[in-house]
């Protein structure tokens, strides 16, 4: 069923209006395990948009095999989806950093309060996220180390190339995944792909390790298709790799590839004189899963990064 | 005077941005004082230019003490004043959210690092801020409570207000939280307009600086002793906010009286015309914050009022 989460008046004939489909065959019941997907807090991250669909999707085509209830929530910032923007229209704020919201704030805080409000009593929720639109990233999940006790055995089942744990840093604090975690709702990230488009390989790859999840809750009596173990890294794994100077990046490489040393990377070049300002080589071995797609940089804009710290060969992939 | 390149920033088809700062006096780094962070901030900005006219003068006339160092730095986010852009740069990174910032980040991050490295050698600092939300305000300073703000010192400036405010944690990547975890004692003003320029609040900010130093001992300057400061908590401030969108017409602005249950403000049907909500007054008191938009989204806070405080 799909119902609006909240109503809120826009000047002109229109209403801000957040859905979620619950999808629930059973009669409904606290007793009911409840898996919540949501998506779309960044208006410029779609790869979310075919991991609901897909997950509603594959529902649809087994209802018989769901036994409790999955919430979907695509759009949290649908006014940004619209316009590919970002951020909340109008005041520019990063919807990510006004959880858990407050009931009495402005119009914003008050979606973000009815959010939160509205994913309380689930047993788990997905936030999904795409990279923004200058990198793309493998499949991962990203999970605060003060929660990774509790969120760790849920992200392995995930069926992501890798789990970041992130040293938590305060600006995170106000974002839907940490509030929930606070809140004890257990929450994580999930970050593929690229911001303004959709990998549907990288998209099924996700909701079959939703669907692995679902199945260990309990929710999911349906077949689950073979997932892989991720790697599990801390930020001290993950090597940067910014650029030296402003120009045009030219990738030289394939993403989600194995580097060797010395390897190619890309180069800044500049266009008026056809010189190349900085040739960037790889001087750690490991996967590259972050890379730059968006042509212009300044000096210190991120052009790749790579997970050290791990063999070449992906079944190899260790904790 | 002189003049010191903070931080450049090179663009592929950009001329260079220098942040620059206007230094008057020697020695002891005294009072820092900061403008333009975000690319719509131009009143923030005039101000500055207006207290760099007056500093001048003031050194020209031997009138900054001894041993004591201001500087000014009117400019961050130039780059984005020139092409009518909050943020900054090609990802569009709020600039008074990326403190402390570091010296190998994107460039955002690397300003602010440079910024604050050169800043939060100042005993005190002074930001020209704005809010996220565009309106008027009652002249005023503005402190996180970090365990490090002076309120006392704040009264100072001689402005009606000092508002204390409990940080969110959004507010710990700010240059305010930033310079105090530095040691400086920071204190943020806000003037009623952003984008356009109001003479009159200028004057006022350019003189509640020049008071501050003043009462500090960096210059000798003959000045008005200004308001004593109500010192607010933020949590105090009472919201008021709108049931309905629609045409926002306001019917008292930042500074005035209201009494309770009267008019403050009327929404209208956009197309229709006709009066959708009167929004009534909740309590006695002074308007500290009013909203200015012509449009109003349903719920947000068109006014913030201070509770009149009863003799
Ligand atoms: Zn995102």
């Amino acid at each position: 069923m799909i119902e609006n989460i909240t109503l809120l008046e826009l000047p002109v004939g229109e209403h801000l209006a957040i859905r979620r489909n619950r999808i629930c065959y059973k009669k409904e019941s606290k007793a009911l395990g409840r898996i919540a997907i949501v998506s779309g807090t960044h208006g410029d991250e779609l790869e979310g948009q075919y991991i609901c669909y897909e997950v509603a999707r594959r529902i649809g085509e087994r209802p018989e095999c769901l036994t409790g209830i999955v919430d979907i929530y695509p759009a949290l910032n649908p006014l940004g989806i619209d316009l590919a923007n970002r951020t909340l229209p109008i005041t520019g704020v990063d919807m990510n950093r006004m959880f858990p919201g407050s009931k009495d704030g402005n119009a914003m805080e008050r979606i973000a309060a009815a959010v939160v409000d509205d994913l309380i009593g689930a047993d788990l929720c997905i936030d999904v996220h795409a990279s923004d639109i200058f990198v793309q990233e493998i499949p991962q999940v990203r999970l605060s180390e003060e929660f990774a006790d509790r969120m760790l055995p849920f992200a392995k089942l995930m069926n992501v190339d890798m789990i970041w744990m992130n040293a938590t840093a305060t600006v995170h604090e106000a974002t839907l995944a940490h509030s929930l975690n606070t809140m004890g709702i257990p929450a994580m990230v999930v970050e593929l792909g690229q911001g303004n488009s959709i990998n549907m390989i990288y998209g099924n790859q996700v909701v079959d390790g939703i669907f692995n999840v679902m199945h260990e809750m309990g929710l999911w009596t349906g077949d689950v298709a073979p997932t892989q173990m991720p790697a599990i890294s801390s930020d001290g794994k993950v090597e940067f790799i910014r650029s030296e100077a402003e120009g045009i990046f030219l990738s030289r490489i394939q993403h989600n590839h194995f580097v060797s040393m010395g390897e190619l990377i890309g180069e800044v070049v500049d266009p008026i004189t056809g010189e190349v300002k900085s040739r960037i080589t790889a001087d750690k071995i490991g996967l590259l899963f972050t890379l730059r797609n968006y042509p212009l940089v300044y000096e210190g804009d991120l052009l790749a990064r790579i997970l050290t710290d791990i063999t070449h060969n992906s079944s190899a992939i260790r904790e | 005077m002189r003049i010191q390149e903070i931080y450049t920033v090179h663009s592929v088809y950009r001329e260079d941005m220098k942040i620059r700062g206007y230094i008057f006096g020697r020695g002891e780094k005294s009072a820092c004082i900061v403008g333009a962070l975000r690319g719509n901030e131009i009143q923030q900005m005039y101000i500055c230019s207006q207290l760099i006219q007056a500093l001048r003068e003031l050194e020209s006339n031997g009138c900054i003490s001894a041993g004591k160092q201001i500087q000014v730095i009117p400019v961050v986010n130039g780059y984005g004043i020139n092409v009518g852009r909050h943020f900054f740069g090609v990802d569009n990174g709020d600039l008074n959210r990326a403190f402390p910032g570091n010296a190998y980040g994107e460039q955002s991050r690397r300003i602010a690092y440079a910024l604050l490295e050169d800043v939060g050698a100042y005993i005190y600092g002074i930001q020209f801020a704005s809010f996220y939300m565009e309106g008027e305000f009652v002249p005023h300073v503005r402190m996180m409570e970090t365990g490090y703000q002076n309120a006392s010192l704040a009264n100072l400036f001689g402005l009606p207000y000092v508002v204390v405010h409990k940080p969110a944690p959004i507010d710990t990547s700010t240059l305010n939280y930033n310079w105090q975890d530095e040691m400086t004692a920071a204190f943020s003003l806000y003037t009623n307009k952003n984008r356009e320029i109001d003479e009159q609040s200028a004057r006022q900010a350019v003189a509640a600086v020049l008071r501050f130093l003043k009462r500090m001992g960096i210059i000798r300057y003959e000045s008005h002793s200004g308001y004593i400061s109500h010192v607010l908590y933020e949590q105090d401030l009472s919201d008021v906010h709108a049931g309905e969108a629609g045409i926002f017409r306001g019917l008292v602005k930042a500074g005035d009286d209201v009494r309770y249950g009267r008019p403050m403000a009327e929404i209208l049907d956009p197309q229709e015309g006709m009066v959708r909500e009167t929004i009534l007054a909740p309590t006695d008191g002074i308007v500290f914050f009013a909203h200015t938009s012509a449009l109003v989204l349903q719920g947000d806070t068109v006014y913030r009022l201070v509770h009149r405080l009863h003799e």
